[in-house]
């Protein structure tokens, strides 16, 4: 197994290397640096004096690519391809185009998105596996087709409604938890509740009907009515027997966005107040912030990459059979 | 998580215990820190910057402007806008001299003049707020044992202002390094501006272990000139009397050399510690918390020096309560919270709860808030009146417009026939349609480019456009037959293009394409097709727009103007040939060139307000009516809500240090809370006995299921 990590954690390079220059010609596309330079400025009384000295204090006065007025490694080096990227590589972000350092604004801004993130999954999975085993358990009833009516009534209700609704009836019309707002620690613990209840809710639908999915598929295999016939009750046959068994698909789908929790979510956030990342990216596209862009990009590739060799580790805690060679 | 599962259940055992009483669940603030008077206000976007030198957006003034204070001020009741000393002890004097450097007299004329010196004199006994900064010893190191949270939590010291910070921050905005906006404009008239700007970036490649603030002192600037520890004088090039508006806004707020020299600590800028972030001033507070992603807190400043509220008020103010904390010590609140609140429904749900003091009106909450009668006047909606919340309303000192680009072939130009085609379009266009449909009535049709309580600006028949409206009992439209008229005599018969026998074809760039917009363009086009004119529509993003703009290759655009200071010379420049975008980069956008014009703006911009003035002003106004380089638009009409409990607002738009004359009444507030967000369990209760009765079914059917044969 150790070998199929290093084999997996040698393949992070080249793609983190292609992510870095689609994003850095994506982005440069759309943007000059003299854009850059005049949408950091302001719009009044902006001369190209005032650019050019904010390009050169940032470095976007070198040729994008390829230096031809330097010799040798320089033609590579001395370009803001070059001074841009680098640094990533060991993980040195630097600083944003606004002046700000970009670790310590990820470092204070990812602790509100877990606090919204990490309930949201765990008690969103638990809710989706539990009512998606009753439906199971109640198959074919008229309690089945109820509750899968409903999943399908929740799942066709945009994300947004279930926040502006429930921030209306929960927050102003009952007046149980404040309509939006954050604070850290133990004090945060009434704003962060409607935010989770409203991500649980929201994706009950469909997350029901697909562990529902799941489920049906372990449900018809021939060890559950072996278990069946040596005695077992319906229920321990699917909280015990087919819920382990149909672990692989369920981690496939939980495991690889664990490292991605914390770049939160953009609409929630956005509403409650909450100071997470999830605008992070945005606002640096918007503001034209390159040096936010490529970071998260890079950090968003680079964490993708290792949830997807987590989830590979977890199948085989989960099943025997499974060997990473 | 014990800790977590102990406030859970702690919360659950709250909501319990507040179902028999009158407790408060919703409410978005930490309880404990609702002590003293407290202003919540918010921010929809994080600042750029808080440098004085740098900012220059209004949601940056809204912070910097309470921490730093600046020279003069604009009394907060008087209207017309009128200049007062802040931390000047009196208006400067002003002495004029010719290219010779020989004094002239006080009443010279403008064209004798080549400097001004503005001789300031600046207030005694006024200190910096409490500040690591000016405990020398924490530069370049602090304490060990500083866990890095909070400035605050470090030695503080402070000093007494003298007129070198204000020096200082004169040659900050001349660094390059410093990247102040103003730069290139203060170029133009400070002496020695230039001069010092280009040495500072030569020091800098010379010198590099120089630190800024030792670059920054060690040379002087010919222009700027220290008298004694308390007065210093500024000379800048001719006559320019709008210069005194400048030294009134936080770009010359005075900063000490000790705040450049404590944040270039590297500890403190690897944790987003910075002049740019964390402002050292003199003002009525001091920015206490800055998480820019969260919440700002303002506290008052323990060192602020003596000043009271106005003990007199313009016409407009009197009789409005405004004057019952008169002659008292300011500020009047110790806290103000900006809370980060992104979105408009949330905000207004919360100002509706009572946790928010003020609150603008989105066009969602518009008919929930405001009513307007039979005759056309707008009065709060009964609801909002029974919660005792009062509605301010002011045109604000900006304008919107639609411009013609004078360089373009079609529409540009001083042709008789391009005059007369931009003539029959801003007929054509109706505004007062425009501001009934987006703008909610929010907004005055403008009749030229000057805004109402601007000096210059003629209200009733005296003031509108003839070329547009005419006096029938109120300024009324011409109708769609005159610009038809006019139309025809600029050489399109109906709208048709002599050229290819085809409706005239015209292009609106804009960068506003988006689904939201499509009324707004829907609505353009059908202007247009007013006159058998088709308007083709060029959507494009903010660096394109912007390119052609700078370019001068748009046709017909829209643009705006906020002014930076209450003088008619700040709109008029607007169309001054040497300021156009085009050509010069300045901010004429449309590009227009008109001799007679440029020479009255020349004559007027050096005047004082007087009648002459005003004479010259309503000329230009004139010909820039006739040639028309610009559907004049209209002027955003700002509505604002507040509650009981807030008193002494008042709508001084010019005034950005507003906070410190606004008072709170804390009992009321909370008294209206309670009233308001009492909470409701009945709904919970009926969730759960319903989730009770489908139990029941469930377990009926559980067994059925456990009692059925396996296989």
């Amino acid at each position: 197994m150790i070998n199929y990590i290093i084999r997996r954690l040698l393949y992070v390079l080249p793609v983190l290397m292609g992510v870095n220059i689609l994003t850095f010609v994506l982005f440069f596309v759309v943007n000059s640096p003299d854009d850059m330079a005049r949408m950091q400025l302001g719009d009044k009384h902006v001369s190209q004096q005032a650019v050019d000295n904010w390009k050169q204090q940032r470095g976007y006065n070198l040729p994008l690519l390829w230096n031809e007025q330097k010799n040798g490694l320089q033609t590579v080096t001395e370009t803001i391809f070059f001074k841009k990227s680098v640094g990533l590589f060991v993980f040195d972000l630097g600083m944003s185009d606004n002046g700000r350092d970009i670790v310590s604004d990820i470092s204070q801004r990812m602790w509100p998105s877990l606090a919204i993130a990490i309930p949201s999954l765990v008690f969103g999975v638990l809710a989706n596996i539990t009512f998606a085993l009753l439906l199971i358990f109640y198959r074919g009833s008229y309690l089945e087709f109820g509750g899968l009516f409903i999943c399908i009534t929740l799942m066709s209700i945009s994300g947004l409604f279930y926040i502006i609704a429930g921030q209306f009836f929960i927050g102003k019309l009952l007046a149980l938890t404040p309509i939006s707002g954050y604070a850290p620690g133990i004090d945060g613990f009434k704003f962060i509740i409607l935010p989770v209840l409203i991500s649980i809710v929201g994706g009950l639908g469909s997350g029901i009907r697909w562990y529902r999915t799941l489920f049906l598929e372990e449900a018809a295999k021939d060890y559950v009515r072996t278990a069946k016939a040596k005695g077992l009750s319906d229920l321990q046959v699917l909280f015990k027997h087919v819920l382990k068994n149909a672990m692989i698909p369920i981690l496939t789908g939980i495991v690889v966005i664990l490292p991605l929790l914390f770049m939160g979510s953009l609409i929630t956030e956005s509403f409650f107040g909450i100071p997470g990342l999830g605008s992070y990216t945005i606002d640096a596209i918007a503001s034209q912030d390159f040096a936010i862009v490529r970071s998260m990009v890079f950090l968003g590739s680079f964490l993708y990459i290792i949830g997807l060799l987590l989830t590979d580790i977890s199948y085989t805690l989960v099943d025997p059979r499974v060997r990473l060679d | 998580m014990i800790k977590v599962v102990k406030v859970a259940s702690s919360y659950l055992l709250l909501l319990l215990a507040s179902a028999c009483s009158d407790g408060v669940l919703n409410n978005p603030y930490v309880q404990n820190e609702e002590v003293g008077k407290v202003i919540y206000s918010s921010f929809s976007e994080r600042p750029k910057h808080l440098d004085p030198a740098r900012a220059y957006s209004s949601n940056e003034y809204a912070i910097i402007a309470q921490v730093y204070e600046s020279l003069f001020q604009y009394h907060y009741l008087k209207k017309p806008y009128q200049l007062e000393p802040l931390l000047a002890s009196a208006m400067p004097s002003l002495s004029y001299f010719n290219k010779q450097g020989e004094r002239l007299p006080d009443d010279a004329v403008a064209a004798d003049i080549a400097f001004t010196e503005y001789h300031i004199t600046i207030v005694e006994n006024t200190q910096f707020q409490p500040h690591p900064s000016f405990n020398v010893d924490l530069h370049g190191k602090l304490p060990d044992d500083w866990d890095g949270t909070s400035l605050y939590d470090l030695p503080l010291a402070t000093r007494d202002l003298n007129v070198d910070d204000f020096i200082y921050q004169i040659k900050r905005l001349a660094d390059p390094s410093t990247q102040s906006p103003i730069a290139g404009l203060m170029a133009n008239y400070i002496v020695g501006f230039t001069d010092f700007s280009e040495h500072q970036s030569s020091l800098r490649n010379k010198s590099p272990g120089l630190t800024k603030s030792q670059r920054l002192r060690s040379i002087a600037m010919s222009g700027v000139k220290k008298i004694d520890p308390k007065r210093f004088s500024i000379r800048i090039k001719g006559k320019y009397p709008q210069f005194i508006n400048w030294l009134a806004m936080p770009f010359f707020s005075p900063m000490p050399w000790e705040a450049d020299e404590f944040y270039l600590n590297p500890v403190l800028v690897v944790k987003n510690i910075t002049l740019d972030w964390f402002p050292v001033g003199t003002g009525p507070y001091f920015l206490a918390e800055n998480n820019p992603n969260r919440r700002m807190v303002l506290s008052k400043n323990p060192n602020f020096h003596l000043q009271r509220y106005p003990a007199e008020a313009g016409k407009e103010a009197q009789g409005k309560g405004l004057l019952s904390d008169a002659g008292k010590k300011l500020p009047l609140t110790d806290k103000v919270i900006f809370s980060l609140e992104k979105e408009s429904i949330p905000y207004w749900n919360k100002f509706i709860q009572g946790y928010y003091d003020v609150s603008g009106i989105s066009s969602d909450s518009f008919d929930q808030a405001v009513s307007f009668s039979s005759a056309g006047d707008v009065a709060l909606t009964e609801n909002m009146s029974q919660r005792g919340i009062e509605l301010q309303t002011a045109v604000t000192t900006s304008i919107f417009y639609l411009g013609f680009n004078m360089l373009d072939k079609l529409v540009g130009g001083h042709s008789v026939k391009a005059k007369k085609l931009r003539q029959a379009i801003s007929i054509a266009i109706d505004y007062e349609e425009y501001i009934s449909i987006f703008q909610n009535g929010r907004g005055v049709p403008a009749q030229g480019i000057i805004p109402p309580e601007i000096f210059g600006h003629l209200a009733d028949e005296k003031g509108i456009n003839p070329v547009v409206y005419q006096w029938k009992n109120g300024p009324r439209r011409r109708s769609i037959d005159e610009a038809k008229v006019l139309l025809t005599e600029a050489g399109y018969d109906n709208g048709i293009d002599p050229k290819n026998g085809e409706p005239l074809v015209l292009y609106f760039d804009t960068m506003d394409s988006g689904p939201d917009s499509k009324a707004r363009l829907n609505w353009l086009r059908k202007q247009f097709n007013k006159l058998n004119i088709q308007l083709v529509i060029r959507g494009t993003d903010y660096n394109r727009f912007q390119e052609k703009m700078r370019n001068g290759n748009a046709q017909l655009f829209m643009w705006g103007w906020n002014a930076d200071y209450p003088d008619p010379e700040n709109f008029l420049f607007l169309l001054y040939g040497k300021n156009s975008k085009a050509l010069h980069g300045g901010e004429n956008a449309a590009n227009y060139q008109n001799a007679q014009y440029d020479a009255l703006f020349e004559k007027m911009s050096k005047m004082d307000n007087t009648s002459q003035r005003q004479a010259i002003i309503n000329q230009m106004v004139n010909v820039a009516r006739q040639d028309a380089p610009w559907v004049w638009g209209f002027h955003p009409k700002a509505f604002s809500l507040y509650h009981a409990w807030y008193k002494n607002a008042y709508p001084n738009l010019m005034a950005n240090n507003t906070t410190k004359y606004i008072n709170i009444d804390p009992a009321l507030r909370q008294q209206y809370q309670a009233k308001w967000n009492k909470p409701v369990y009945w709904p919970l209760v009926l969730i759960l006995l319903i989730c009770a009765v489908l139990i029941l079914p469930a377990y009926l059917i559980y067994r059925r299921i456990e009692r059925s044969t396996a296989l």
